[in-house]
């Protein structure tokens, strides 16, 4: 038993995929230290001047950042495909990766769930695996790009988000499609609109052509090559068609919320 | 313009006492601090998922962790950029490119780095650079273009996937990008060095003259 816990994905080293993830933890006092340091804050003890929190270098790295959201969004081009590849190129094995280990990863029961369908829709009926697996499906194999800086290549299977927003009659002119996720802690994220019908972002359920493991996301994942793998949830539960910004898991601790590619 | 060959002109030798103009100046100084922010925000990025078997200590990095350097990485781009263009088009428009950085010639170049290491190059006249200071300003101009462009190929492997293909695909833009740093790191010592021993060429660069 133990050994085939070992063995689920092979070729990750549990070890090294906790410190991983533990590497990935914001370390909040050493980043308020930064900005606070570099922010007038001193300044205004000295000076007893009534100075904003507007003046903070956080603050500003923040506007930088709306500011980048509105560039990556000009700069999308809905109709600019992510290249593809060939079946030789795919990463053997493909990494797993998250903020927890492999042993912590959400273990959905495929029969018992359903995609809860919520906002701007107009049919607001939850849907099984089955109902789902019945929708008209295509492959991908395109390049993983990790907010870390490393990548991989797989090959995901599923259904066009698009065919499916279009399928619940959703309000396309809505600003996101946000998902919420079976992770610990909640994990969830928005997708802009543009990107949710781009013809690639895929609902996917299946990994090299079998059904989608669980390191991957089982039993659904959203794929979206055009974005960072952050913005690709998986285990997702739920997906809500809003115009309200309703934060993400790791956007709200400072990553770029668009983090297109 | 011709009449730039009779120096003993008492007007020009006066205009010919500043070794930088000023938009030299403002340029250099917004540079130093952009390309300081990107390199230290940037060894922070590169802590998260290294290509090489080091990570730089937390110390001399910025951010404080992944993605607060992120933030300082891509809002110091646009001033390095921006700062940068103005550059690029100033040095071109003026003719302060042509001037001052060519001809480079190997011979020269090695004829001014046997006179340097022997301590034999004169620093009598700063306005003038030497081969092996045409090679390394040329040089680290085509380095800085090349970081910019494999920087905007691993921010935008599919919206500018033309660019990444220039340079190999992602993977090997992440390298190109490293190796861009490298290679300014390095002429920053060498750079920083060369001021501190000939103070006068770090006081031009403040007060011009």
């Amino acid at each position: 038993m133990g050994r085939m816990r070992k063995l689920l994905i092979p070729g990750v080293d549990k070890q090294l995929l906790v410190k991983d993830a533990t590497k990935l933890m914001p370390d909040f006092t050493r980043r308020r230290f930064i900005a606070g340091g570099a922010s007038l804050g001193a300044l205004t003890l000295l000076t007893g001047c009534d100075v904003t929190d507007s003046f903070s270098a956080e603050s500003m790295l923040t506007q930088m950042s709306k500011f980048n959201d509105a560039v990556q969004a000009k700069l999308f081009n809905p109709n600019t495909l992510a290249p593809t590849f060939p079946e030789s190129a795919i990463t053997k094995p493909f990494p797993f990766n998250a903020y927890y280990a492999l042993d912590d990863a959400p273990d959905v029961d495929g029969a018992a769930w359903k995609l809860e369908v919520r906002g701007l829709v107009e049919n607001k009926k939850s849907w099984t695996l089955d109902e789902l697996y019945k929708l008209p499906q295509e492959k991908q194999i395109t390049r993983h790009i990790c907010v870390e800086g490393w990548s991989a290549i797989g090959s995901w299977t599923g259904v066009r988000l698009s065919h499916f927003l279009q399928l619940i009659g959703a309000d396309t002119k809505a600003k996101y499609v946000w998902f919420q996720c079976a992770d610990m802690d909640g994990y969830n994220s928005p997708l802009d609109m543009p990107t949710a019908l781009h013809p690639q972002t895929q609902m996917t359920f299946k990994f090299g052509d079998e059904i989608l493991p669980r390191a991957y996301g089982f039993p659904m994942k959203i794929r979206v090559p055009t974005k960072l793998g952050f913005k690709n949830p998986k285990y997702v539960i739920s997906m809500e068609v809003t115009n309200d910004y309703k934060g993400g898991y790791w956007e709200d601790q400072g990553y770029n919320s668009f983090s297109g590619s | 313009m011709s009449s730039i060959s009779a120096t003993d002109h008492p007007a020009e030798k006066a205009a010919s006492k500043v070794i930088q103009p000023a938009w030299v100046r403002i340029v250099h100084w917004i540079n130093a601090v952009a390309i300081i922010l990107m390199i230290m925000s940037g060894w922070q990025i590169y802590n998260a998922s290294p290509l090489f078997n080091f990570t730089f200590s937390r110390s001399i990095t910025l951010g404080g962790w992944l993605g607060g350097a992120l933030q300082w990485h891509f809002a110091a781009m646009w001033l390095l950029m921006i700062n940068g263009l103005v550059y690029l088009t100033l040095g071109l428009v003026t003719g302060r490119f042509r001037k001052k950085l060519l001809p480079i010639s190997a011979s020269g170049v090695i004829d001014d780095t046997k006179a340097a290491l022997a301590g034999k190059l004169s620093h009598a006249d700063l306005t003038v650079y030497n081969q092996v200071q045409k090679l390394l300003y040329a040089g680290i101009i085509v380095v800085g273009i090349l970081i910019v462009l494999s920087g905007l190929a691993i921010w935008k492997p599919v919206q500018l996937q033309w660019l990444t293909a220039v340079f190999g695909g992602y993977e090997v833009a992440r390298y190109v990008h490293f190796f861009c740093m490298a290679a300014i790191v390095g002429f920053l010592v060498i750079h920083i060095a060369l001021a501190l021993l000939v103070p006068k060429s770090l006081r031009a660069m403040i007060i011009g003259k």
